[in-house]
């Protein structure tokens, strides 16, 4: 009795993870053009090379849901007192599903006077967006947000 | 139709950190996009802005497939001195744009 339940129990489980691996597949194939975590690494170590990237400085203001992802609003500011000694050179905004993982570069100077960008921008699904601060001292701060997105951008035919 | 907007104070205190607004119309047609047919809709975006205050660059930005259609920017800078900004936005197909907006510093 206790080994025939063993066994339906190991059956169910090969035919579950059969489906969930079938399940799977087809999701690849319908999303050829989105980027993987390892192109938004690559992305990011582009930018800030071996340098440690800590969390911290950044805020990262964009809503945590959208019904358009064909136009999102964000804005990026940086803890930053902006003098010639300390200010922020540039930020770096990234996204982790969007056929290609940049948003955008934004290069400042200590003349900016307050770190602060704002821009509106595109999300092809409900991922995570990052953005990357590159302080004066040449370190790195980072801030995430997770969006969800109902209207997908870049899917929809041109006319 | 003027296809860029820009929001700049016409007058401001010296070293008063003022905001810039910039809109430029533009589709930013990304480049992943198929027609019905199935072809792709060839990539025409904006690449760059930069922004100048005396001919010295205050502010600049690489823009990508990301950026919504009618690139909408804002930013901030510290004024010192009356003078004129000048703002230029270039793109795929040879686009290229300039607009120009002047400061009173009292």
């Amino acid at each position: 009795m206790a080994h025939s339940d063993h066994t339906t129990r190991r059956t169910f489980l090969g035919i579950a993870g059969s489906a969930a691996v079938l399940g799977a597949v087809p999701v690849v194939i319908v999303r050829p053009a989105e980027a993987s975590p390892a192109m938004l690494s690559a992305a990011i170590r582009n930018i800030v090379g071996e340098a440690n990237v800590r969390t911290g400085k950044v805020k990262l203001d964009i809503p945590p849901l959208v019904e358009n992802g064909n136009t999102v609003p964000m804005t990026v500011s940086v803890a930053s007192p902006m003098t010639a000694e300390d200010y922020v050179k540039s930020i770096h905004v990234f996204n982790e599903k969007n056929p290609q993982p940049n948003i955008g570069n934004f290069y400042l100077g200590p003349r900016a006077g307050r770190a602060q960008v704002s821009t509106r921008i595109r999300l092809a699904d409900s991922q995570k967006v990052t953005a990357i601060a590159r302080l004066s001292d040449d370190t790195f701060w980072s801030a995430t947000a997770d969006v969800v997105v109902t209207l997908a951008a870049c899917t929809e035919e041109a006319i | 139709m003027p296809s860029a907007l820009i929001n700049v104070p016409a007058k401001a205190k010296r070293g008063d950190i003022i905001e810039i607004k910039t809109l430029m119309s533009h589709i930013m047609e990304t480049g992943y996009r198929h027609t019905a047919s199935g072809d792709v809709v060839p990539r025409d975006i904006i690449t760059s802005f930069t922004c100048r205050f005396n001919g010295a660059e205050i502010f600049r930005a690489d823009l990508y497939p990301a950026i919504a259609a009618n690139p909408f920017l804002t930013f901030f800078t510290t004024v010192t001195e009356s003078g004129k900004f000048e703002f230029e936005w270039i793109g795929d197909k040879g686009f290229s744009e300039t607009a120009s907006a002047s400061i009173t510093v009292e």
